[in-house]
């Protein structure tokens, strides 16, 4: 399964999760509390050059991953300008730039291990009600590995559909799809229960 | 209990897997992500409980980092764009989805399903949207709602092909159309 963790080792990595979402939970606060142009602009910089640090390879990755935002902030600037209050848009399209921008910071500098972990810890209280928490990490296995196997299902579904059928794949693939799944999901509770169950 | 978890996870993955493979086709020739119409699903085919815990673990691997989102998008910075609503609305979606289709059990299984994609896939899915919209980028509700409808009418198609396939499931795989266990 493919990561968004970025393969550029930096120095970030080690830092311990929870303090980086922390820290994270802290900075988007304030990027919410600020009001004026000018402080947005300068934490839009920081950002910028927190990204820069690692090198060029980092940079142009990180930068990459901002452009998805292209239609929002057009959304944003367009109808702020339509009311006539063209600063206050470019103001919320910069809070959104850097607050995705440090987002996905830690998204790359941290391993789904280490996310795990923090997600184990958030869910201990869950225990005190009789919840099993282990149940959710054996959940989350489970989609990591099985994502990957659906869509090469999925894929060869496709090519038996444009073997047969001179019109483009269509909705009702969706269906046998979706029985495959079901099907999967039923083959792995039985082997689950062959083992011993939860 | 085993068969819940696996058919929760396994949900979890078909959203992320109907995201990831290429776009399906409609009818008059409009490629579309089929991603939305898979929380559908979860829960008109797992029912309220099983269908939002599904959704909620899909969006919850969306914030460790995995890059599940239609397209190969991921990580924490999407709760901080203007998708954040729909993320928040996915798990909610799915919730009310299949508290319609639990509660629809009157209707025939293709009719239900139709109004609970509707219910809950279209109208909570669109409402979380339209929040989101407001509060991270500061639209009015009037800029918000305009703003949404864009993807109104693609979504209540989806709602109605929702429906036809949890009808088909329902005749394939009876036993496993858990919202009407």
């Amino acid at each position: 399964m493919i990561s968004l963790t970025s393969p550029v080792k930096t120095r970030a990595h080690g830092w311990p999760a929870g303090a980086k979402l922390a820290a994270l939970c802290v900075a988007t606060l304030v990027l919410f509390a600020v009001q004026p142009l000018a402080p947005h602009l300068l934490f839009c910089l920081l950002m910028l050059a927190l990204y820069a640090l690692p090198g060029r390879q980092f940079l142009r990755t990180g930068l990459g991953r901002l452009r998805v935002l292209w239609p929002f902030i057009v959304v944003v600037v367009v109808w702020h300008w339509v009311i006539g209050d063209a600063v206050a848009g470019l103001q919320i399209a910069l809070r959104m730039i850097t607050a995705v921008g440090l987002a996905n910071l830690v998204t790359m500098t941290t391993r789904l291990s280490d996310m795990m972990g923090v997600v184990r810890v958030l869910c201990a209280p869950l225990r005190w009600f009789g919840i099993k928490t282990k149940a959710i990490e054996l959940a989350i296995a489970l989609v990591v590995r099985f994502t990957p196997v659906l869509v090469d299902k999925g894929q060869v579904l496709s090519q038996a559909w444009r073997a047969r059928a001179t019109k483009r794949v269509g909705w009702r693939i969706v269906l046998p799809f979706a029985v495959l799944a079901i099907d999967d999901a039923e083959h792995v509770a039985e082997a689950l229960r062959a083992r011993g169950g939860l | 209990m085993e068969r819940s978890l696996t058919l929760i996870a396994l949900f979890a993955a078909l959203v992320a897997a109907l995201g990831l493979i290429a776009p399906i086709t409609m009818g008059f020739g409009v490629p579309i992500t089929a991603q939305s119409m898979g929380i559908m699903l979860c829960g008109t085919i797992l029912g309220a409980k099983r269908g939002g815990l599904a959704a909620l673990l899909f969006v919850g691997l969306v914030a460790l980092g995995l890059p599940l989102l239609a397209g190969g998008r991921g990580g924490l910075g999407m709760f901080a764009t203007g998708s954040a609503g729909y993320l928040v609305g996915y798990v909610l979606g799915a919730y009310v989805t299949g508290l319609v289709m639990e509660n629809l059990r009157s209707l025939p299984i293709g009719p239900a399903a139709g109004v609970a994609a509707v219910t809950g896939g279209l109208i909570v899915v669109h409402l979380c949207g339209v929040l989101g919209f407001m509060i991270v980028l500061d639209l009015d509700l009037r800029q918000a709602i305009v703003t949404d409808s864009a993807f109104i009418p693609g979504d209540f198609i989806k709602a109605v092909i929702a429906a036809i396939i949890t009808a088909g499931i329902a005749r394939a795989r009876p036993a496993s159309l858990l919202s009407r266990a």
